[in-house]
Protein backbone atom coordinates (compact mmCIF):
# COMPACT_ATOMS: atom_id res chain seq x y z
CA UNK A 1 0.00 0.00 0.00
CA UNK A 2 1.16 3.48 -0.83
CA UNK A 3 0.74 4.95 2.63
CA UNK A 4 0.49 3.65 6.15
CA UNK A 5 -3.16 4.60 6.67
CA UNK A 6 -4.21 2.49 3.68
CA UNK A 7 -2.01 -0.30 4.95
CA UNK A 8 -3.65 -0.15 8.36
CA UNK A 9 -7.10 -0.35 6.74
CA UNK A 10 -6.02 -3.19 4.49
CA UNK A 11 -4.61 -5.26 7.34
CA UNK A 12 -7.63 -4.64 9.51
CA UNK A 13 -10.11 -5.55 6.77
CA UNK A 14 -8.27 -8.63 5.49
CA UNK A 15 -7.23 -10.12 8.78
CA UNK A 16 -10.13 -8.74 10.88
CA UNK A 17 -10.29 -11.13 13.83
CA UNK A 18 -6.60 -11.91 13.89
CA UNK A 19 -5.60 -8.34 14.65
CA UNK A 20 -5.99 -7.05 18.20
CA UNK A 21 -4.73 -3.54 17.74
CA UNK A 22 -3.03 -1.38 15.14
CA UNK A 23 -1.40 1.98 15.58
CA UNK A 24 0.70 4.34 13.45
CA UNK A 25 3.52 6.14 15.23
CA UNK A 26 6.92 7.44 14.13
CA UNK A 27 6.15 6.47 10.50
CA UNK A 28 5.86 2.84 11.50
CA UNK A 29 2.87 0.59 11.97
CA UNK A 30 2.56 -1.26 15.28
CA UNK A 31 0.41 -4.37 15.12
CA UNK A 32 -0.64 -6.54 18.04
CA UNK A 33 -1.86 -10.09 17.43
CA UNK A 34 -2.47 -13.34 19.30
CA UNK A 35 0.14 -16.04 19.59
CA UNK A 36 -1.97 -18.56 17.63
CA UNK A 37 -2.32 -16.34 14.56
CA UNK A 38 1.39 -15.72 14.09
CA UNK A 39 1.99 -17.96 11.08
CA UNK A 40 -1.17 -16.83 9.25
CA UNK A 41 -0.44 -13.15 9.74
CA UNK A 42 3.20 -13.45 8.73
CA UNK A 43 2.38 -15.46 5.62
CA UNK A 44 -0.18 -12.84 4.67
CA UNK A 45 2.06 -9.82 5.09
CA UNK A 46 4.94 -11.52 3.31
CA UNK A 47 3.05 -12.72 0.24
CA UNK A 48 0.20 -10.26 -0.26
CA UNK A 49 0.90 -7.94 -3.16
CA UNK A 50 -0.25 -4.86 -1.25
CA UNK A 51 1.96 -5.43 1.78
CA UNK A 52 5.07 -7.29 0.63
CA UNK A 53 6.99 -7.25 3.88
CA UNK A 54 9.72 -9.35 2.32
CA UNK A 55 12.40 -8.78 4.90
CA UNK A 56 12.51 -9.86 8.51
CA UNK A 57 14.74 -7.34 10.23
CA UNK A 58 14.87 -8.78 13.72
CA UNK A 59 13.13 -10.78 16.40
CA UNK A 60 13.38 -9.79 20.01
CA UNK A 61 11.66 -10.11 23.37
CA UNK A 62 10.78 -7.60 26.06
CA UNK A 63 10.67 -8.92 29.61
CA UNK A 64 8.01 -7.60 32.02
CA UNK A 65 8.52 -9.78 35.12
CA UNK A 66 5.62 -8.20 37.05
CA UNK A 67 3.01 -9.09 34.40
CA UNK A 68 1.26 -12.45 34.22
CA UNK A 69 1.98 -12.57 30.49
CA UNK A 70 5.63 -11.99 31.03
CA UNK A 71 7.23 -11.84 27.59
CA UNK A 72 6.39 -9.61 24.68
CA UNK A 73 7.69 -11.14 21.45
CA UNK A 74 8.50 -8.53 18.82
CA UNK A 75 9.06 -9.02 15.09
CA UNK A 76 10.38 -6.20 12.93
CA UNK A 77 9.58 -6.26 9.22
CA UNK A 78 10.61 -4.14 6.29
CA UNK A 79 8.95 -3.77 2.91
CA UNK A 80 11.36 -2.57 0.22
CA UNK A 81 8.55 -2.21 -2.28
CA UNK A 82 6.54 0.31 -0.28
CA UNK A 83 9.33 1.55 1.97
CA UNK A 84 7.44 0.73 5.16
CA UNK A 85 8.27 -0.80 8.50
CA UNK A 86 6.03 -2.94 10.67
CA UNK A 87 6.44 -3.89 14.31
CA UNK A 88 4.44 -7.02 15.12
CA UNK A 89 4.06 -8.16 18.71
CA UNK A 90 2.23 -10.49 21.05
CA UNK A 91 2.42 -11.51 24.69
CA UNK A 92 3.09 -14.98 26.08
CA UNK A 93 3.42 -16.58 29.50
CA UNK A 94 6.76 -17.63 30.85
CA UNK A 95 6.73 -21.29 29.87
CA UNK A 96 4.80 -21.09 26.63
CA UNK A 97 6.26 -22.53 23.45
CA UNK A 98 5.83 -20.47 20.28
CA UNK A 99 6.01 -21.39 16.62
CA UNK A 100 9.21 -20.88 14.73
CA UNK A 101 9.04 -18.92 11.48
CA UNK A 102 12.26 -20.32 10.01
CA UNK A 103 10.30 -22.01 7.22
CA UNK A 104 8.95 -18.63 6.09
CA UNK A 105 12.04 -16.51 6.71
CA UNK A 106 15.33 -18.45 6.79
CA UNK A 107 16.89 -15.43 8.50
CA UNK A 108 14.79 -16.19 11.60
CA UNK A 109 17.05 -19.12 12.45
CA UNK A 110 19.73 -17.27 14.38
CA UNK A 111 17.36 -14.60 15.62
CA UNK A 112 15.23 -17.25 17.32
CA UNK A 113 18.34 -18.92 18.69
CA UNK A 114 19.33 -15.59 20.19
CA UNK A 115 15.91 -15.14 21.76
CA UNK A 116 16.13 -18.65 23.17
CA UNK A 117 19.59 -17.97 24.54
CA UNK A 118 18.88 -14.55 26.03
CA UNK A 119 15.33 -15.07 27.33
CA UNK A 120 14.75 -18.81 27.43
CA UNK A 121 11.72 -18.71 25.13
CA UNK A 122 11.24 -22.05 23.35
CA UNK A 123 10.38 -22.45 19.69
CA UNK A 124 8.41 -25.26 18.11
CA UNK A 125 9.75 -26.73 14.82
CA UNK A 126 13.04 -24.86 14.95
CA UNK A 127 15.67 -26.89 13.05
CA UNK A 128 18.57 -26.23 15.39
CA UNK A 129 17.68 -24.59 18.71
CA UNK A 130 21.00 -24.14 20.51
CA UNK A 131 22.52 -21.34 22.51
CA UNK A 132 24.30 -18.86 20.30
CA UNK A 133 25.93 -15.92 22.05
CA UNK A 134 26.74 -17.24 25.51
CA UNK A 135 29.57 -19.60 26.40
CA UNK A 136 29.42 -23.38 26.00
CA UNK A 137 27.73 -24.76 29.12
CA UNK A 138 26.31 -21.40 30.22
CA UNK A 139 23.33 -21.47 32.58
CA UNK A 140 20.54 -18.92 32.85
CA UNK A 141 19.13 -16.34 30.45
CA UNK A 142 21.08 -13.09 30.70
CA UNK A 143 18.62 -10.55 29.32
CA UNK A 144 15.82 -11.48 31.71
CA UNK A 145 15.27 -8.66 34.16
CA UNK A 146 15.86 -10.95 37.15
CA UNK A 147 19.31 -12.00 35.92
CA UNK A 148 21.93 -9.95 37.80
CA UNK A 149 24.14 -7.61 35.80
CA UNK A 150 27.24 -9.18 37.29
CA UNK A 151 26.18 -12.71 36.32
CA UNK A 152 26.54 -15.74 38.53
CA UNK A 153 29.99 -17.03 37.73
CA UNK A 154 33.30 -15.64 36.55
CA UNK A 155 36.22 -17.34 34.84
CA UNK A 156 39.93 -16.99 35.49
CA UNK A 157 43.12 -18.85 34.78
CA UNK A 158 44.22 -20.91 37.76
CA UNK A 159 47.99 -21.20 38.12
CA UNK A 160 47.61 -24.24 40.39
CA UNK A 161 45.36 -26.27 38.12
CA UNK A 162 46.96 -24.91 34.93
CA UNK A 163 43.59 -24.31 33.29
CA UNK A 164 40.74 -21.81 33.06
CA UNK A 165 38.30 -22.35 35.91
CA UNK A 166 34.84 -20.96 36.60
CA UNK A 167 33.81 -19.86 40.08
CA UNK A 168 31.00 -17.81 41.68
CA UNK A 169 31.27 -14.05 41.24
CA UNK A 170 33.15 -12.24 43.99
CA UNK A 171 32.94 -8.45 43.83
CA UNK A 172 36.00 -6.56 45.05
CA UNK A 173 34.12 -3.30 44.86
CA UNK A 174 30.43 -2.59 44.90
CA UNK A 175 28.58 -1.76 41.71
CA UNK A 176 26.71 1.38 42.65
CA UNK A 177 23.31 1.65 41.11
CA UNK A 178 21.85 4.90 42.39
CA UNK A 179 18.12 5.28 42.48
CA UNK A 180 17.58 8.90 41.49
CA UNK A 181 13.82 8.71 41.82
CA UNK A 182 13.99 8.56 45.63
CA UNK A 183 17.40 9.73 46.78
CA UNK A 184 16.55 9.42 50.50
CA UNK A 185 16.31 5.67 50.69
CA UNK A 186 19.90 5.19 49.63
CA UNK A 187 21.41 2.70 47.25
CA UNK A 188 20.95 -1.02 46.96
CA UNK A 189 24.38 -2.57 47.08
CA UNK A 190 24.70 -5.74 45.03
CA UNK A 191 27.74 -6.99 46.92
CA UNK A 192 25.94 -7.00 50.28
CA UNK A 193 23.01 -8.82 48.75
CA UNK A 194 25.13 -11.58 47.26
CA UNK A 195 27.08 -11.97 50.49
CA UNK A 196 23.85 -12.22 52.49
CA UNK A 197 22.63 -14.87 50.08
CA UNK A 198 25.85 -16.79 50.61
CA UNK A 199 25.34 -16.66 54.38
CA UNK A 200 21.78 -17.95 54.03
CA UNK A 201 23.00 -20.82 51.93
CA UNK B 1 36.18 -54.47 -1.40
CA UNK B 2 34.39 -51.24 -0.57
CA UNK B 3 36.15 -48.34 0.98
CA UNK B 4 34.39 -46.25 3.60
CA UNK B 5 34.68 -42.53 2.93
CA UNK B 6 34.08 -40.20 5.84
CA UNK B 7 33.67 -36.44 5.66
CA UNK B 8 36.37 -34.47 7.37
CA UNK B 9 35.47 -31.96 10.07
CA UNK B 10 37.70 -28.94 10.15
CA UNK B 11 37.87 -26.33 12.89
CA UNK B 12 38.50 -22.93 11.33
CA UNK B 13 39.40 -20.45 14.07
CA UNK B 14 38.69 -19.05 16.70
CA UNK B 15 42.24 -17.76 16.28
CA UNK B 16 42.74 -17.50 12.56
CA UNK B 17 43.88 -14.33 10.77
CA UNK B 18 41.35 -14.77 7.96
CA UNK B 19 38.45 -15.19 10.39
CA UNK B 20 38.44 -11.40 10.94
CA UNK B 21 38.15 -11.74 14.68
CA UNK B 22 37.04 -14.54 16.90
CA UNK B 23 34.95 -16.81 14.72
CA UNK B 24 34.92 -20.53 15.18
CA UNK B 25 33.76 -22.07 11.95
CA UNK B 26 33.19 -25.79 11.89
CA UNK B 27 33.46 -27.00 8.32
CA UNK B 28 32.42 -30.38 7.05
CA UNK B 29 34.61 -31.21 4.09
CA UNK B 30 34.25 -33.79 1.36
CA UNK B 31 37.73 -33.75 -0.04
CA UNK B 32 38.30 -30.05 -0.58
CA UNK B 33 34.63 -29.20 -1.09
CA UNK B 34 32.70 -27.67 1.79
CA UNK B 35 29.52 -29.61 2.58
CA UNK B 36 28.38 -27.68 5.62
CA UNK B 37 29.51 -24.69 7.61
CA UNK B 38 28.47 -24.09 11.20
CA UNK B 39 29.70 -20.76 12.58
CA UNK B 40 30.03 -20.63 16.36
CA UNK B 41 29.82 -17.03 17.47
CA UNK B 42 29.62 -15.30 20.82
CA UNK B 43 33.29 -15.43 21.74
CA UNK B 44 33.27 -11.65 21.93
CA UNK B 45 29.87 -11.38 23.65
CA UNK B 46 29.98 -8.63 26.27
CA UNK B 47 26.32 -8.25 27.09
CA UNK B 48 26.06 -4.75 25.62
CA UNK B 49 22.27 -4.74 25.68
CA UNK B 50 22.16 -5.71 29.35
CA UNK B 51 24.74 -3.05 30.22
CA UNK B 52 22.78 -0.37 28.36
CA UNK B 53 19.67 -1.19 30.39
CA UNK B 54 21.67 -0.29 33.49
CA UNK B 55 23.11 2.99 32.25
CA UNK B 56 21.62 6.40 31.55
CA UNK B 57 21.06 7.37 27.94
CA UNK B 58 24.21 9.48 27.87
CA UNK B 59 26.32 6.76 29.47
CA UNK B 60 25.08 4.24 26.89
CA UNK B 61 26.63 6.02 23.90
CA UNK B 62 30.21 4.68 24.31
CA UNK B 63 28.93 1.12 24.10
CA UNK B 64 27.93 1.80 20.52
CA UNK B 65 31.52 2.64 19.58
CA UNK B 66 32.51 -0.81 20.69
CA UNK B 67 30.08 -2.64 18.40
CA UNK B 68 31.44 -2.14 14.92
CA UNK B 69 34.76 -0.73 16.05
CA UNK B 70 35.97 0.12 12.54
CA UNK B 71 33.21 2.70 12.00
CA UNK B 72 32.23 3.83 15.49
CA UNK B 73 30.21 6.97 14.87
CA UNK B 74 27.72 5.33 12.51
CA UNK B 75 26.40 3.27 15.40
CA UNK B 76 26.13 6.23 17.75
CA UNK B 77 24.07 7.90 15.05
CA UNK B 78 21.33 5.26 15.22
CA UNK B 79 21.04 5.60 18.99
CA UNK B 80 21.02 9.40 18.90
CA UNK B 81 18.30 9.36 16.21
CA UNK B 82 16.15 6.99 18.26
CA UNK B 83 16.19 9.30 21.28
CA UNK B 84 15.65 12.38 19.12
CA UNK B 85 12.59 10.86 17.48
CA UNK B 86 11.02 9.92 20.81
CA UNK B 87 11.72 13.28 22.44
CA UNK B 88 11.12 15.26 19.21
CA UNK B 89 14.41 17.14 19.49
CA UNK B 90 15.42 19.50 16.70
CA UNK B 91 19.01 19.03 15.63
CA UNK B 92 20.77 22.24 14.54
CA UNK B 93 21.83 22.54 10.93
CA UNK B 94 25.58 22.45 11.55
CA UNK B 95 25.33 19.44 13.85
CA UNK B 96 23.52 17.47 11.15
CA UNK B 97 26.27 18.13 8.65
CA UNK B 98 29.02 17.31 11.14
CA UNK B 99 27.31 14.03 11.95
CA UNK B 100 26.78 13.07 8.32
CA UNK B 101 30.36 14.01 7.48
CA UNK B 102 31.75 11.81 10.22
CA UNK B 103 29.43 8.97 9.24
CA UNK B 104 30.85 9.12 5.74
CA UNK B 105 34.37 9.16 7.15
CA UNK B 106 33.34 6.06 9.09
CA UNK B 107 32.12 4.48 5.87
CA UNK B 108 35.49 5.07 4.23
CA UNK B 109 37.27 3.72 7.32
CA UNK B 110 35.24 0.55 7.19
CA UNK B 111 35.44 0.03 3.44
CA UNK B 112 39.22 0.55 3.33
CA UNK B 113 39.62 -2.06 6.02
CA UNK B 114 37.33 -4.48 4.28
CA UNK B 115 38.65 -4.10 0.75
CA UNK B 116 42.28 -4.31 1.77
CA UNK B 117 41.92 -7.22 4.19
CA UNK B 118 39.86 -9.10 1.65
CA UNK B 119 42.76 -8.64 -0.76
CA UNK B 120 45.10 -9.80 1.99
CA UNK B 121 43.02 -12.94 2.50
CA UNK B 122 43.39 -13.87 -1.13
CA UNK B 123 47.09 -13.12 -1.24
CA UNK B 124 47.72 -9.43 -1.93
CA UNK B 125 49.74 -7.72 0.77
CA UNK B 126 50.35 -4.23 -0.62
CA UNK B 127 46.77 -2.80 -0.55
CA UNK B 128 46.54 -3.17 3.20
CA UNK B 129 49.79 -1.29 3.69
CA UNK B 130 48.56 1.57 1.50
CA UNK B 131 45.05 1.56 2.86
CA UNK B 132 45.98 1.58 6.51
CA UNK B 133 48.02 4.74 6.06
CA UNK B 134 44.84 6.51 4.94
CA UNK B 135 42.85 5.01 7.80
CA UNK B 136 45.38 6.48 10.19
CA UNK B 137 44.82 9.94 8.67
CA UNK B 138 41.05 9.53 9.04
CA UNK B 139 41.40 8.42 12.61
CA UNK B 140 43.36 11.55 13.44
CA UNK B 141 40.29 13.48 12.22
CA UNK B 142 38.23 11.45 14.67
CA UNK B 143 40.76 12.23 17.37
CA UNK B 144 40.78 15.95 16.70
CA UNK B 145 36.99 16.16 16.85
CA UNK B 146 36.26 13.81 19.71
CA UNK B 147 39.56 13.23 21.51
CA UNK B 148 39.79 9.58 20.61
CA UNK B 149 40.90 7.64 17.55
CA UNK B 150 38.40 4.84 17.89
CA UNK B 151 36.01 5.13 20.82
CA UNK B 152 34.69 8.51 19.88
CA UNK B 153 31.63 9.03 22.13
CA UNK B 154 30.91 12.10 20.05
CA UNK B 155 27.24 12.07 19.01
CA UNK B 156 24.61 13.20 21.46
CA UNK B 157 20.86 13.29 21.30
CA UNK B 158 20.34 16.77 19.87
CA UNK B 159 23.69 17.22 18.16
CA UNK B 160 27.31 16.47 18.83
CA UNK B 161 29.47 16.86 21.93
CA UNK B 162 31.61 19.80 20.80
CA UNK B 163 32.34 21.89 17.74
CA UNK B 164 35.13 21.01 15.31
CA UNK B 165 38.52 22.44 16.28
CA UNK B 166 40.04 25.18 14.12
CA UNK B 167 41.63 23.92 10.93
CA UNK B 168 40.00 20.50 10.89
CA UNK B 169 37.61 21.38 8.07
CA UNK B 170 40.54 22.48 5.89
CA UNK B 171 42.46 19.30 6.58
CA UNK B 172 39.46 17.12 5.75
CA UNK B 173 39.06 19.08 2.50
CA UNK B 174 42.72 18.42 1.69
CA UNK B 175 42.22 14.73 2.37
CA UNK B 176 39.28 14.71 -0.07
CA UNK B 177 41.65 15.96 -2.75
CA UNK B 178 44.38 13.40 -2.12
CA UNK B 179 42.32 10.32 -1.34
CA UNK B 180 40.85 9.61 -4.82
CA UNK B 181 44.40 8.95 -6.01
CA UNK B 182 44.79 6.27 -3.35
CA UNK B 183 41.53 4.63 -4.43
CA UNK B 184 42.90 4.66 -7.98
CA UNK B 185 46.11 3.02 -6.81
CA UNK B 186 44.14 0.34 -4.99
CA UNK B 187 42.04 -0.24 -8.08
CA UNK B 188 45.14 -0.51 -10.26
CA UNK B 189 46.38 -3.23 -7.97
CA UNK B 190 43.15 -5.17 -7.63
CA UNK B 191 40.33 -4.49 -10.08
CA UNK B 192 41.91 -6.07 -13.13
CA UNK B 193 44.31 -8.27 -11.24
CA UNK B 194 44.12 -11.80 -12.62
CA UNK B 195 44.68 -13.55 -9.29
CA UNK B 196 42.23 -11.32 -7.43
CA UNK B 197 39.56 -11.94 -10.07
CA UNK B 198 40.15 -15.68 -10.10
CA UNK B 199 39.60 -15.75 -6.36
CA UNK B 200 36.50 -13.54 -6.30
CA UNK B 201 34.51 -13.65 -9.54
CA UNK B 202 31.58 -16.08 -9.32
CA UNK B 203 32.36 -16.91 -5.70
CA UNK B 204 29.64 -16.64 -3.08
CA UNK B 205 26.82 -15.66 -5.44
CA UNK B 206 23.68 -14.29 -3.79
CA UNK B 207 20.47 -14.06 -5.79
CA UNK B 208 18.00 -11.22 -5.26
CA UNK B 209 15.42 -13.47 -3.66
CA UNK B 210 17.87 -15.05 -1.25
CA UNK B 211 19.30 -11.67 -0.32
CA UNK B 212 15.81 -10.67 0.80
CA UNK B 213 15.07 -13.94 2.58
CA UNK B 214 18.32 -13.88 4.53
CA UNK B 215 17.75 -10.28 5.69
CA UNK B 216 20.77 -8.96 3.88
CA UNK B 217 21.34 -5.23 3.80
CA UNK B 218 23.94 -2.72 2.72
CA UNK B 219 26.52 -3.82 0.19
CA UNK B 220 25.38 -7.44 0.51
CA UNK B 221 21.99 -6.64 -0.99
CA UNK B 222 23.21 -3.94 -3.40
CA UNK B 223 25.82 -6.32 -4.79
CA UNK B 224 22.92 -8.54 -5.84
CA UNK B 225 21.24 -5.77 -7.78
CA UNK B 226 18.70 -4.43 -5.28
CA UNK B 227 19.03 -0.65 -5.21
CA UNK B 228 18.22 -0.18 -1.55
CA UNK B 229 19.95 2.38 0.61
CA UNK B 230 18.42 3.84 3.77
CA UNK B 231 20.22 7.11 3.16
CA UNK B 232 18.03 7.52 0.06
CA UNK B 233 14.86 5.65 0.91
CA UNK B 234 14.41 6.77 4.51
CA UNK B 235 16.70 9.80 4.73
CA UNK B 236 17.82 10.89 8.16
CA UNK B 237 19.58 14.09 9.25
CA UNK B 238 20.62 16.05 6.14
CA UNK B 239 20.98 13.21 3.63
CA UNK B 240 17.99 14.53 1.66
CA UNK B 241 19.92 17.74 0.95
CA UNK B 242 22.91 15.92 -0.49
CA UNK B 243 23.40 14.33 -3.86
CA UNK B 244 24.87 10.90 -4.24
CA UNK B 245 24.51 7.77 -6.32
CA UNK B 246 23.96 4.23 -5.14
CA UNK B 247 26.33 1.76 -6.77
CA UNK B 248 24.59 -1.53 -7.55
CA UNK B 249 26.15 -4.86 -8.49
CA UNK B 250 25.01 -7.22 -11.22
CA UNK B 251 26.04 -10.77 -10.36
CA UNK B 252 25.98 -10.72 -6.56
CA UNK B 253 29.38 -12.35 -6.21
CA UNK B 254 32.36 -11.36 -4.07
CA UNK B 255 33.87 -9.34 -6.90
CA UNK B 256 30.73 -7.20 -7.37
CA UNK B 257 30.62 -6.49 -3.68
CA UNK B 258 34.25 -5.37 -3.86
CA UNK B 259 33.39 -3.03 -6.76
CA UNK B 260 30.40 -1.62 -4.84
CA UNK B 261 32.61 -0.81 -1.88
CA UNK B 262 35.16 0.96 -4.07
CA UNK B 263 32.41 3.04 -5.71
CA UNK B 264 30.83 3.82 -2.34
CA UNK B 265 34.13 5.22 -1.13
CA UNK B 266 34.16 7.61 -4.09
CA UNK B 267 30.57 8.65 -3.32
CA UNK B 268 31.51 9.19 0.33
CA UNK B 269 34.29 11.55 -0.68
CA UNK B 270 31.79 13.56 -2.72
CA UNK B 271 29.37 13.58 0.25
CA UNK B 272 32.08 14.85 2.59
CA UNK B 273 32.90 17.63 0.13
CA UNK B 274 29.23 18.63 -0.08
CA UNK B 275 28.96 18.64 3.72
CA UNK B 276 32.01 20.88 4.00
CA UNK B 277 30.59 23.24 1.40
CA UNK B 278 27.13 23.47 2.99
CA UNK B 279 28.25 23.59 6.60
CA UNK B 280 27.66 27.00 8.15
CA UNK B 281 28.79 28.36 11.46
CA UNK B 282 26.22 27.88 14.17
CA UNK B 283 25.17 25.88 17.20
CA UNK B 284 26.20 22.23 17.33
CA UNK B 285 23.72 20.93 19.87
CA UNK B 286 20.16 21.47 20.94
CA UNK B 287 19.53 24.56 23.07
CA UNK B 288 17.25 22.65 25.43
CA UNK B 289 19.03 22.78 28.78
CA UNK B 290 17.20 19.63 29.87
CA UNK B 291 19.05 17.61 27.22
CA UNK B 292 22.30 19.35 26.30
CA UNK B 293 24.77 20.16 29.05
CA UNK B 294 25.66 23.85 29.43
CA UNK B 295 29.09 25.25 28.63
CA UNK B 296 31.69 25.72 31.34
CA UNK B 297 31.30 29.48 31.03
CA UNK B 298 27.59 29.33 31.66
CA UNK B 299 28.01 27.11 34.71
CA UNK B 300 30.19 29.78 36.31
CA UNK B 301 27.58 32.48 35.78
CA UNK B 302 24.16 30.92 35.96
CA UNK B 303 22.60 28.98 38.81
CA UNK B 304 20.13 27.32 36.43
CA UNK B 305 22.96 26.08 34.20
CA UNK B 306 24.70 24.63 37.24
CA UNK B 307 21.56 22.75 38.27
CA UNK B 308 21.09 21.47 34.72
CA UNK B 309 24.68 20.30 34.63
CA UNK B 310 24.34 18.50 37.94
CA UNK B 311 21.08 16.80 37.00
CA UNK B 312 22.33 15.77 33.55
CA UNK B 313 25.47 14.12 34.84
CA UNK B 314 23.91 12.37 37.82
CA UNK B 315 20.41 11.37 36.88
CA UNK B 316 20.56 12.06 33.15
CA UNK B 317 17.59 13.18 31.06
CA UNK B 318 14.33 11.30 31.20
CA UNK B 319 12.84 9.92 28.02
CA UNK B 320 9.03 9.61 27.85
CA UNK B 321 7.46 6.18 27.58
CA UNK B 322 7.63 5.00 23.99
CA UNK B 323 8.75 2.26 21.67
CA UNK B 324 10.66 2.88 18.46
CA UNK B 325 12.84 1.25 15.84
CA UNK B 326 15.32 3.45 14.00
CA UNK B 327 17.86 2.31 11.48
CA UNK B 328 20.78 3.90 9.73
CA UNK B 329 22.78 2.79 6.72
CA UNK B 330 25.99 1.76 8.45
CA UNK B 331 28.92 0.72 6.21
CA UNK B 332 28.02 -2.92 6.70
CA UNK B 333 24.29 -2.59 6.19
CA UNK B 334 21.20 -1.70 8.15
CA UNK B 335 22.18 -0.99 11.72
CA UNK B 336 19.11 -0.54 13.89
CA UNK B 337 18.18 0.27 17.46
CA UNK B 338 14.89 -0.95 18.89
CA UNK B 339 14.47 1.21 21.95
CA UNK B 340 11.83 0.97 24.67
CA UNK B 341 11.80 3.82 27.16
CA UNK B 342 9.72 3.78 30.32
CA UNK B 343 9.87 7.42 31.37
CA UNK B 344 12.98 7.03 33.51
CA UNK B 345 16.52 8.06 32.65
CA UNK B 346 17.56 4.56 31.64
CA UNK B 347 16.34 2.56 28.63
CA UNK B 348 13.98 -0.28 29.56
CA UNK B 349 15.21 -2.25 26.61
CA UNK B 350 17.65 -1.54 23.81
CA UNK B 351 17.87 -4.22 21.17
CA UNK B 352 20.68 -3.72 18.70
CA UNK B 353 20.16 -4.99 15.17
CA UNK B 354 23.58 -5.65 13.71
CA UNK B 355 23.87 -6.26 9.96
CA UNK B 356 26.77 -8.68 10.36
CA UNK B 357 24.64 -11.05 12.41
CA UNK B 358 22.31 -11.90 9.55
CA UNK B 359 25.14 -11.88 7.03
CA UNK B 360 27.21 -14.39 8.95
CA UNK B 361 24.13 -16.54 9.46
CA UNK B 362 24.02 -17.21 5.73
CA UNK B 363 27.57 -18.60 5.73
CA UNK B 364 26.27 -22.15 5.32
CA UNK B 365 24.14 -21.16 2.32
CA UNK B 366 26.95 -19.14 0.71
CA UNK B 367 29.79 -21.60 1.07
CA UNK B 368 28.05 -24.89 0.35
CA UNK B 369 29.73 -26.54 -2.66
CA UNK B 370 32.67 -24.13 -2.72
CA UNK B 371 36.27 -25.10 -2.08
CA UNK B 372 37.96 -24.66 1.27
CA UNK B 373 40.15 -21.92 -0.19
CA UNK B 374 37.03 -19.87 -0.97
CA UNK B 375 36.03 -19.66 2.68
CA UNK B 376 38.29 -16.67 3.47
CA UNK B 377 37.22 -14.92 0.25
CA UNK B 378 33.51 -15.24 1.08
CA UNK B 379 34.06 -14.39 4.72
CA UNK B 380 36.05 -11.34 3.67
CA UNK B 381 33.34 -10.09 1.34
CA UNK B 382 30.65 -10.49 4.05
CA UNK B 383 32.44 -7.71 5.94
CA UNK B 384 32.21 -9.25 9.38
CA UNK B 385 33.27 -7.42 12.50
CA UNK B 386 32.78 -9.39 15.67
CA UNK B 387 32.15 -6.41 17.87
CA UNK B 388 28.71 -6.05 16.31
CA UNK B 389 27.95 -9.70 15.56
CA UNK B 390 28.46 -10.78 19.18
CA UNK B 391 27.44 -7.53 20.89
Amino acid sequence: MKNLIDLEKKINSELTTKINKTEIRHDQIYVEIDKEDLIDVILFIKTNKDTKFRQLIDITVVDYPEQTQRFKIVYLFLSHEFNQRMILSYFINENEVISSITSIFPAANWMEREVFDMYGVNFKDHPDLRRILTDYGFEGHPLRKDFPLTGHSEVRYSENQKKVISEPVKLEQNYRNFDYESPWEGTKYIKDQTENNDKKN
Amino acid sequence: MTKKIKNLNLNFGPQHPAAHGVLRLILELDGEVVEKADPHIGLLHRGTEKLIENKTYMQAVPYFDRLDYVAPMNQEHAFALAIEKIMKIEVPHRAQFIRVMFCEIGRILSHILNVTTQALDVGALTPSLWGFEERETLMTFYERASGSRLHANYFRAGGVHQDLPAGLENDIAKFCESFPKVINDLENLLTDNRIFKQRNVDIGIVTKEDALDYSFSGVMIRGSGVAWDLRKSQPYDCYDQLEFKIPVGKNGDCYDRYLCRIEEMKESISLIKQCLAKMEKGPIKSFDGKISPPSKKEIKQSMEALIHHFKLFTEGYRVPKDEIYTAVEAPKGEFGVYLISDGSSKPYKCKIRAPGFSHLQSMDYLIKGHMLADVPAVLGSLDIVFGEVDR
